[in-house]
């Protein structure tokens, strides 16, 4: 029998002379730095929710019916009619939210690991599109259900392009395809967000995992193992401070894999729509362009983005300056290689400035969170009573986006003029041996 | 064939033209995949102009028709809701509708009243915050959220303010007066949606 298997073993290698080298080079022989903690599993994370997602959308296309007469019917019909398709649904859409979760905390742990700094450039910039489209579709499949808060959600966003001089208005109806969100839009949402996107997507995520592996991992402590000793058990060339991918990681990630499985199916079989953060109440009456839900705001995903366009007032005659904003939120985040010219890497051994200014960053996009989802409207009330609300919510909103934007030129002055103190940054990892 | 010179220039040449040609190719042939995402035929018939008439619309009511999908309210405004307009100009963010409301309507409909006759405000029913449809208050009574109301039009989502011209309020979420369509009286009691009044650009 085993020589049936090597036999078939060598006949697939001489025919495919490459694919154990590369299976070689991306698992048993990429060397990862020993001391990953926590953090670093937000990358597997991301993976298998990715996974999830494609597997629990395959299966919802089959029941679902891309038409504004039709689509939230057959919504319905899978959440009633169709054997386990609550489960399907419920899986796809508590999946999106986690897929943010996680994505935002592995973004975190580059900003705290300095992960994106040279020479991870091109890991990091291929890892924001990723994030770019990600919101994309994620946008394009809450639009999906034909809800009253999908048809909502997609009419505010869409009219964001609106406030573009000149070509505005043309530009949201080439967007619509109609005159408002309609059958046209839902199927074009509907072919994006099953097929372009999800392809463009996973394209990035193989970028992403190659350019990694290209550079290698960084670690907690920011070290480049790479430029440390060499020698490690498996081979005398190679980090010292590097395990195999495959078995030791991929063993390691099965555990937090299993955490989060176990954190998804609580939620899916205990609190599908999370309190409504991540199913929303009004998003269970059909789409009706005459009836506006009493409040129109995004998934919480998006708030702190979608804070920035409220906390933004119209100059000139134009509302564009709030977009611009929002959309310049995003972008920064591509260029903070460049704007850190800090050669320490970890958090561990950075300057005092640079923590504290990172936990603002944090607070700040918590806090435009916090006036995107209503929490401020609802907290300001109850802990200050009777003050005029948008006052101060604008007031602390402005606030937050100022911190928030103020972390990218901060940072460069801090590390360009050198005012940065930093601690000394060991040769090898710590806390290994 | 063989050539014993390779002639660098005429290669050159060669290959840059055939790299403009195809470049002109795969613009040309993105084209109609852009065009295919503007408004289909259907969704422009959709679009088509609304004829109403206004014969059963009493002093002081509200019609709602649709037209390209947005909810236009038509109203024959009371005399006394009319008499009130001027009296709101101070409250009021573009009172003239020449500034930020430039572009809110039709240079016929751009004075005290926002309409051809003074009577019949025709107005797409869509608060210019976010989209949202106010609701009509008509009556000039103290309300809630005014106790000095005129009569206009209340949004249910981010409390914007409107008068009986759809003029906005001072003070609240949406930035401009609500948007007059293109309209024209076909005869006395019957008006068309969607169309300018001849003459008219």
């Amino acid at each position: 029998m085993a020589n049936v298997f090597t036999n078939i073993g060598d006949w697939v290698g001489d025919r495919a002379p490459g694919l154990a080298p590369f299976y070689r080079k991306h698992m048993t022989e990429y060397y990862a730095p020993k001391n990953f903690n926590l953090w670093y599993y937000f990358g597997v994370l991301a993976i298998v929710v990715l996974v999830n997602q494609i597997l629990t959308g395959i299966f919802l296309t089959m029941n679902y019916n891309p038409s504004a007469a039709g689509a939230f019917d057959s919504v319905q019909y899978i959440m009633r009619d169709v054997e386990w398709g609550w489960l399907i649904r419920y899986m796809h859409s508590t999946g999106a939210s986690l897929f943010f979760v996680v994505v935002f905390l592995h973004m975190f742990r580059g900003l705290m690991y300095g992960s994106y700094k040279k020479p991870r450039e091109m890991v990091w910039l291929l890892g924001m599109l990723i994030f770019l489209v990600l919101m994309a579709e994620a946008f394009m499949g809450y639009v999906l259900p034909w809800g009253n808060m999908s048809f909502w959600g997609a009419k505010v966003i869409i009219s964001l392009f609106g406030t573009i001089p000149v070509i505005g208005s043309t530009l949201v109806e080439w967007i619509m395809g109609d005159f408002l969100p309609a059958d046209a839009t839902l199927n074009r949402f509907f072919a994006l967000h099953v097929i372009a996107l999800p392809i463009v997507l996973l394209l990035l995520v193989v970028l992403h995992i190659f350019a990694l592996h290209e550079v290698g991992s960084n670690n907690p402590d920011g070290v480049d193992i790479k430029h440390g000793p060499k020698g490690n058990r498996w081979d005398a060339t190679k980090p010292a401070d590097g395990v195999p991918f495959h078995p030791y990681y991929t063993v390691h990630d099965l555990v937090g894999i299993g955490f989060l499985l176990l954190i998804a199916a609580f939620i899916i079989f205990f609190a599908p729509t999370f309190g409504g953060w991540f199913l929303e109440h009004d998003n269970s009456i059909m789409a009706n362009n005459l009836v506006t839900p009493a409040e129109i705001k995004p998934v919480w995903y998006f708030t702190p983005f979608y804070a920035i366009v409220r906390m933004i007032p119209s100059f000139f005659g134009t509302a564009v300056w709030g977009v611009l904003a929002m959309f310049g939120a995003i972008a920064v985040l591509f260029f903070l290689p460049w704007f850190d010219r800090g050669q320490v890497r970890s958090i561990r051994y950075r300057g005092t400035g640079y923590k504290v200014a990172l936990g603002l960053f944090v607070v700040a996009f918590l806090g435009l969170g916090a006036v995107g989802t209503g929490i401020t409207a609802e907290v300001i009330p109850e802990w200050f009573g009777n003050v005029d609300l948008t006052t101060w919510e604008n007031l602390f909103g402005r606030v937050m986006t100022f911190i928030y934007f103020g972390f990218f030129p901060f940072l460069w002055a801090y590390t360009h003029f050198g005012w940065e103190k930093t601690k000394p940054v060991p040769e090898r990892v710590t806390g290994h041996d | 064939m063989a050539n014993e010179v390779v002639d660098h220039g005429r290669r050159r040449f060669l290959t840059a033209a055939t790299a403009v040609v195809g470049g002109v190719g795969v613009v040309s042939v993105a084209v109609p995949f852009i065009k295919s995402w503007e408004p289909s035929a259907r969704a422009k018939a959709a679009g088509a102009p609304v004829t109403q008439s206004l014969a059963k619309i009493e002093s002081g009511q509200q019609l709602i028709v649709g037209w390209r999908s947005l909810p236009v309210f038509i109203v024959n405004r009371t005399k006394d809701q009319l008499a009130t307009l001027p009296t709101q100009d101070s409250r009021l963010v573009d009172p003239k509708s020449d500034g930020s409301s430039a572009q809110q309507q039709p240079k016929y409909a751009q004075n005290e009243s926002r309409s051809i006759k003074p009577e019949w405000l025709v107005m797409i029913g869509i608060c210019t915050h976010l989209g949202c449809v106010p609701g009509y208050v008509g009556e000039m009574k103290p309300e809630p959220f005014d106790p000095n109301w005129k009569g206009g039009y209340y949004c249910p989502c981010h409390h914007s303010r409107y008068d009986m011209a759809g003029r906005v309020y001072q003070g609240v979420p949406a930035p401009k007066n609500m948007q007059i369509p293109p309209y024209h009286f076909i005869d006395d009691t019957t008006i068309q949606i969607g169309v300018d009044p001849k003459g008219a650009a």
